[in-house]
């Protein structure tokens, strides 16, 4: 009884929030040019789903590509950092000073060097996704026992054996908790890019509704970003569950 | 008509020669730490041999050199005549803590050292089976460490390292985290693997009890930094039991290795 009470609490709060925003609105008094209902957005993505999906799939584009040079670049950079002291005495202090800019004031640097195109939007994400990446997989890595090391060398085992059997696979919680917030931060990323200068996408989209004073697609393009992060967030979830073994599952 | 094959082949337990072995470790800033000082120590083939000192006195340092694991500073270990330089292919370890791998299953944790050796799993299995069923979990094949309690994935840890058919077991506090009863049941069980299998054995514990009861040889350890200040040979039949550890003798070995530790101020006397 209480588990049903506990999973329904976030639905019936959202629906509670939703009704009253659908209520509320015309009873104060508002024209959907200052706030639009739900119901009025949601028509507008129905109304309007064609042009939505095809910005949409730009923004998806740039970010799983930013997303996934990021994870490459981002777990290689955390290999180096984790085998070679000295790399790591190198890099560690100038990716902390990095990551201390605030990315958007790059923005429209990218758009001045890297032209109006895919790659400042790219580029945003991946910068973004980057340092996330990097730091939980060293933290991985790191998290191994000591002993853990002496059990496979006892065995024989040489530091590649090592890694395959042992120190990757229990790096993994880590290494996809990493991912996860990167490619959250990749759709922000994608979509700070397509603010600063763009033809396409749904940062671009948003920006031309609400110039138009167009409110209602303002909004409609917000909830389908939103909706972007959290589709891709759940895919590396679904990933996550078949990569990891669920340490409670066999409870 | 062949006798019913025994739960596990007998191995031929090889020799150890630690001569002249000392242990200096750098620390941070710069100072070293004699950790070993010049031990000497010879063990027989099927020899079962406990070292037993104080927290800190080097005792686990002193296995890990002969594991492979850490190089020597000065003297040398020799496995069956052969200059220890890396883990010997004839030596498994047991450790402290069971050090289950917990997205394996106990069979899978089992072949751990038979996939990094390279050999094929298929000729593993059945010994592997033979030695769960030695140590009382046949059937928890499949089981995940999750749901196994402490002395029982310690026992895997024990099937884990003995099914590299090791001539040497070195068992580093193994029964150290157990609880006292489960701990009771492990040294006896250990003792009857040990009898059916022939090893040599090599076990580090701060337990005098522990070691009289098990060892052939008991070695006394100073504190830092470590020597071997007793050298007692343990003349208890076998198999042993609780009732062993009321005999005369049995007491007279403990209060024996009780006075070095008084000596050497680690217990106060009464």
């Amino acid at each position: 009884m209480r588990a049903i009470t506990e999973t329904a609490a976030a639905p019936v709060l959202a629906l509670l929030i939703l009704a009253v925003w659908q209520v509320g609105v015309p009873l104060a008094g508002l024209s959907d040019f200052i706030l639009p209902t739900p119901w009025q957005i949601l028509r507008r993505i129905a109304v309007d789903h064609q042009l939505i999906a095809t910005h949409a799939s730009v923004t998806l584009f740039e970010t799983l590509a930013g997303f996934a040079i990021a994870a490459v670049t981002g777990v290689g950079t955390a290999l180096m950092i984790f085998y070679s002291r000295l790399f790591e005495r190198a890099i560690y202090p100038l990716l902390v000073a990095l990551q201390t800019i605030p990315k958007v004031a790059l923005a429209p640097l990218l758009v001045l060097y890297l032209g109006y195109g895919f790659a400042p939007k790219l580029f945003l994400a991946f910068l973004l996704a980057f340092f996330p990446i990097v730091i939980a997989t060293v933290v991985g890595l790191n998290g191994l026992d000591k002993a853990m090391v002496n059990l496979t060398r006892s065995m024989g085992a040489n530091e590649w054996q090592t890694f395959f059997k042992v120190r990757l696979p229990s790096a993994l919680p880590s290494l996809f908790g990493g991912l996860k917030v990167g490619i959250s931060l990749a759709v922000i990323g994608a979509v700070i890019g397509e603010y600063v200068a763009a033809e396409k996408g749904l940062g671009y989209l948003q920006l031309q509704a609400s110039s138009q004073f167009d409110t209602t697609l303002s909004f409609a393009s917000m909830i389908v970003i939103a909706a972007l992060g959290v589709v891709t967030f759940w895919s590396l979830e679904a990933m996550e569950k078949r990569a990891v073994f669920q340490r409670e599952a066999a409870r | 008509m062949r006798d019913p094959a025994p739960a596990t082949a007998r191995l031929h337990g090889v020799s150890v020669a630690i001569e002249n072995v000392t242990k200096i470790y750098e620390l941070r800033d710069g100072s070293d730490l004699l950790a070993l000082d010049r031990v000497d120590l010879a063990i027989a083939p099927g020899a079962f041999v406990a070292i037993v000192g104080p927290s800190g006195c080097g005792k686990s340092t002193l296995l890990s050199l002969v594991a492979g694991l850490a190089p020597v500073s000065t003297g040398k270990i020799l496995i069956d005549g052969e200059e220890v330089k890396r883990p010997h292919e004839k030596v498994g370890v047991v450790f402290q803590t069971d050090l289950l791998l917990y997205w394996r299953t106990v069979m899978d944790n089992i072949m751990l050292p038979v996939e990094i050796k390279g050999w094929r799993r298929q000729d593993y299995l059945p010994k592997a089976e033979r030695l769960l069923e030695q140590v009382g979990l046949a059937g928890f094949a499949g089981k995940y460490p999750s749901e196994l309690s402490g002395g029982m994935r310690q026992r895997v840890a024990i099937c884990r390292a003995l099914v590299q058919e090791p001539g040497l077991l070195l068992m580093d506090e193994p029964f150290g985290a157990l609880d006292a009863l489960t701990r009771e049941q492990m040294i006896a069980d250990l003792q009857a693997m040990w009898l059916s299998v022939g090893n040599t054995v090599l076990f580090i514990t701060h337990s005098i009890e522990e070691a009289v009861f098990l060892a052939d040889r008991v070695l006394v350890m100073s504190p830092r930094p470590g020597r071997i200040d007793l050298d007692r040979t343990i003349d208890i039949e076998r198999p042993r039991s609780w009732r062993s550890r009321t005999d005369v003798t049995f007491i007279e070995y403990m209060s024996e290795i009780r006075g070095i530790f008084e000596a050497r101020g680690v217990l106060t006397k009464e």
